[in-house]
C-alpha cells in the first residue's frame, strides 16, 4: 500500500495547445479509494495514465509511497492498472492471463499456481481458469482482469472506466463487488469514471475534474452538497442544480429540495397541511431541517413519472426569473398529480440555497437574494 | 419491366470467369495434358505417356538439385524476410516525422518492375563493376582481383539470389505486418508493460502471438511467391554456376521452352503443386486456428 502525491502536474500534448491536465495537486491517503470524475475531455484519463507511467507528464511531478516515480517504468513504480476494455491477452486462458504479471516480473515459478489460485479465488473465477477471455461474459472478463491486477500484490491500484462496457443491470452488481472487494484489500485505488453515481457509491473521496483543472476534492457527500463551483454544482446530481443568475450572484438548488410547500412547512398549522396533503405524504419537518422556506410558485410545464419520484419541469412566473427553465424532484410517495401549465405552491428552505459569484461561478457565502 | 437480378449477376460475373478461364485455366488444363504426354516443341502429335515424365524427372539429378535448391531458397528467403519485416513494422509504427516517406520507400522494390530492380542488382553484384566489390577493395577488405565473385560461385550465388528477392518481398511483408499490429488495441501493449513485461517479452509473447493469424498470411503469400517464381533467378545467374541456383521454375523453364521438351517442362512445374496446395492448406489451417483462439 502507498500514498499517491501529484504535484503540479500539467501534459500538453501539441505545444501552444491547452494542456489536457493543467497544474494538478492530488494526495491520496492510505487505503483510501479516490474517484477521479469528470466529462469526457476532462484529463482524467491523461492523470491516470501519467500516474501508472504510459503517458510522461510536460511537468510536475508523481510521486508513489514518497519516491518520485516520473523516470520510473510503468513496471517499476508497482501499480496494478485496469484498463476500460480490460486488454486481456485473448490468445492466452484466464489462468495464464492472470499468471502473466507473475512471468513477467520473474515471480518464481513454483508461486505462480497458489498466487493465480488466491486471486481467481478472492474474485470467484476459479472455475473459469481454462477459458479464453472470448468465451467469458462482460462481467467475468472485468473479474478476470481484476484478478490479473492484484495477483502480484500492487501498491496502487489504477482503474480506468471499469465498469463502462457492462450493461446496467450488472454494473450495480459490478459496482457493489468491487467495493466489497476493495474492503477486503484495502489498497489505495485510483478510480476513474465519468459517471456521477458510481463516483458516489464507490469513492471515499471525489476529485472533480474539469478542463484540466481540479475543481473540487472532497467526499461525495461534500461535492454533491457543497459544490465549490457551478461547474460541480450542475455536474452532479441528475437533474443538474437550479441556477438562477442575477447582475453578480448565482443562485442554486437542487430539485430535490425544491418542494411542495406543504412538505417543508415547519410552522404551518396541522389542518392547512392536511386540506392540501395526505398526512401519508408528509415528511416529518425536523427531517428537513429548521430555518426559514423560499416560498417560490411553480409553474408546471411538463412532468416525468420515474416510478420512484417524479420530475417536474417549469418556471417560476412570479419571481424576477420567469423565463428560466428550472426543475423539482418529488419523492413519488407523494400522490399528488401535476397538470401541465399549472401553478402550484412549492418552496426551498433557506439553507439549501447555494450562492455562486457570476463571473468566476466560485462558491460565495450566503446574501440577500433579490427574488422579484 | 424489372430485369432478373440472377441473370444481371451472371452476366456481369462473366468478364471475370472468362478472364479466369481463358488465362490462368486454360494454360493450366494445357499444362496438364503436356505433363502426361511426350508433347515437344515442333511436333504435332500427342501420346499419353501415363506417369513416364514424372518418373524420368525424378530420376534427373538436376531436377533433384533444383527441388533441393528451391526448398532452400524458398525456406530461407522466407526466414530473412519474416525476421527483416516484423523489425521494420516495429520500427514503422509509432508515430514520427516523415514516416510516410520512409513507408514509401520501403515499398518502392515491391512497386518497381522486378526486371528492372534485378538488372540492378545485377550489376551491383557484377563480377567486374560490382560497387560492392570495389567499396571492399577501397577499403583494404579485399585485394584487387582478390573479391569474391558474388554470382559466380555456388554458395554466394545461392545467397545473392536468396537476399535479391527477399529485398523484392520485404515490403509486401511488411505492409502485412504493419496492419497486423495496427490492428492490435493499443491497450494490450499497454497492459503488458503494466505487467512489468519489456520489449521482448511483449514482442514474443503477446505481440507476436496476436499476429499470428497475419503472420501466416505473409508467409503463405511468400512461400507462394517464391516458390513459383523465377525472374530474379533468371536475371540474375540463369541456374549458374553449374545449376547451383536453378530452382524449379527456371529449370521448367530452360527444359520445357528453350529445351523444347514441353512434356518435362509441364511435369517440373506441375510437380510443385501438390505441394503448394498442401502448404496452403496448413498455412490456412494455423491462420483460423490462431483466429479463432
Amino acid at each position: 500500500m502507498a500514498v499517491v502525491q501529484i504535484r503540479n502536474l500539467t501534459k500538453v500534448f501539441k505545444a501552444g495547445t491547452l494542456g489536457a491536465v493543467n497544474n494538478i495537486n492530488l494526495e491520496t491517503k492510505e487505503g483510501e479509494f479516490l474517484v477521479l470524475l469528470g466529462p469526457s475531455g476532462s484529463g482524467k484519463t491523461t492523470l491516470l495514465r501519467m500516474i501508472a507511467g504510459l503517458e510522461a507528464p510536460t511537468s510536475g511531478e508523481i510521486l508513489i509511497g514518497g519516491t518520485v516515480v516520473n523516470n520510473l517504468t510503468p513496471r517499476e513504480r508497482g501499480i496494478a492498472m485496469v484498463f476500460q476494455s480490460y486488454a486481456l491477452y485473448p490468445h492466452l486462458s484466464v489462468r495464464e492471463n492472470i499468471a502473466f504479471p507473475l512471468k513477467a516480473q520473474k515471480v518464481p515459478k513454483e508461486q505462480h499456481k497458489p498466487k493465480v489460485e488466491w486471486a481467481a479465488g478472492l474474485l470467484g473465477i476459479e472455475k473459469l481458469l481454462d477459458r479464453k477471455p472470448r468465451q467469458l461474459s462482460g462481467g467475468e472478463r472485468q473479474r478476470v482482469a481484476l484478478a490479473r491486477a492484484i495477483v502480484r500484490e500492487p501498491r496502487v491500484f489504477l482503474l480506468d472506466e471499469p465498469l463502462s462496457n457492462l450493461d446496467a443491470k450488472l454494473r450495480t452488481s459490478a459496482r457493489e463487488e468491487l467495493d466489497e472487494f476493495h474492503q477486503r484489500i484495502k489498497t489505495t485505488t485510483i478510480y476513474v469514471t465519468h459517471d456521477q453515481v458510481e463516483a458516489m457509491a464507490l469513492g471515499d473521496r471525489i476529485v472533480v475534474l474539469h478542463q484540466g483543472q481540479v475543481r473540487q476534492i472532497g467526499t461525495p457527500q461534500e461535492v454533491y452538497d457543497d459544490p465549490a463551483d457551478t461547474f460541480v454544482a450542475t455536474f452532479l446530481g441528475s437533474p443538474p442544480m437550479n441556477l438562477l443568475e442575477t447582475d453578480d450572484v448565482i443562485v442554486g438548488f437542487r430539485p430535490e429540495r425544491f418542494l411542495p410547500a406543504g412538505l417543508i412547512a415547519p410552522w404551518a398549522p396541522i389542518d392547512e397541511v392536511t386540506k392540501t396533503l395526505k398526512p401519508e405524504n408528509l415528511l416529518p419537518a425536523d427531517l428537513l431541517g429548521s430555518g426559514n422556506r423560499i416560498p417560490l410558485r411553480l409553474l408546471v410545464e411538463h412532468s416525468e413519472y420515474l416510478g420512484s419520484e417524479r420530475v417536474l419541469y417549469g418556471k417560476l412566473p412570479e419571481t424576477r426569473f420567469r423565463d428560466k427553465p428550472v426543475c423539482a424532484r418529488v419523492s413519488s410517495s407523494v400522490l399528488e398529480t401535476y397538470t401541465p401549465n399549472t401553478t402550484y405552491d412549492f418552496a426551498v428552505p433557506e439553507h439549501e440555497l447555494k450562492f455562486f459569484d457570476a463571473k468566476t461561478g466560485k462558491r460565495i457565502p450566503p446574501r440577500p437574494f433579490p427574488w422579484q | 419491366m424489372a430485369v432478373d437480378d440472377r441473370k444481371v449477376g451472371v452476366f456481369m460475373f462473366l468478364p471475370a470467369v472468362a478472364y479466369i478461364g481463358l488465362l490462368i485455366g486454360a494454360p493450366l488444363l494445357l499444362a496438364v495434358l503436356y505433363a502426361f504426354s511426350d508433347a515437344r516443341i515442333g511436333t504435332m502429335g500427342f501420346h499419353f505417356v501415363g506417369l513416364e515424365n514424372f518418373r524420368s524427372i525424378l530420376q534427373s539429378p538436376s531436377f533433384r538439385a533444383a527441388l533441393r535448391n528451391s526448398v532452400v531458397f524458398t525456406i530461407s528467403a522466407q526466414i530473412i524476410v519474416i525476421v527483416a519485416s516484423s523489425i521494420l513494422s516495429i520500427a514503422l509504427e509509432p508515430a514520427f516525422h516523415g514516416r510516410w516517406f520512409v513507408r514509401l520507400l520501403i515499398l518502392l522494390p515491391w512497386v518497381a518492375p522486378i526486371s528492372l530492380g534485378a538488372i540492378g542488382w545485377k550489376w551491383i553484384l557484377d563480377s567486374i563493376y560490382s560497387v560492392i566489390t570495389w567499396v571492399l577493395v577501397w577499403a583494404h577488405i579485399f585485394k584487387p582481383y582478390g573479391a569474391p565473385m558474388w554470382l559466380g560461385e555456388p554458395t554466394l550465388a545461392m545467397a545473392s539470389v536468396v537476399l535479391v528477392h527477399s529485398w523484392r518481398l520485404i515490403p509486401f511483408s511488411t505492409v502485412i505486418m504493419l496492419a497486423g499490429r495496427t490492428s492490435i488495441p493499443k491497450e494490450i501493449p499497454e497492459a503488458a508493460a503494466i505487467d512489468g513485461a519489456g520489449f521482448w517479452r511483449t514482442e514474443f509473447l503477446i505481440n507476436i502471438p496476436m499476429m499470428m493469424p497475419i503472420i501466416s498470411v505473409a508467409v503463405l503469400f511468400g512461400t507462394i511467391f517464391t516458390f513459383t517464381d523465377m525472374t530474379v533467378v533468371y536475371i540474375l545467374t540463369a541456374g549458374g554456376p553449374f545449376d547451383s541456383t536453378q530452382v524449379l521454375p527456371s529449370l521448367a523453364f530452360a527444359t520445357g521452352i528453350q529445351g523444347s521438351d514441353l512434356a518435362a517442362g509441364a511435369a517440373i512445374s506441375l510437380f510443385l503443386v501438390p505441394v503448394l496446395i498442401l502448404i496452403a492448406y496448413f498455412m490456412l489451417r494455423a491462420a483460423h486456428r490462431a483466429e479463432v483462439a
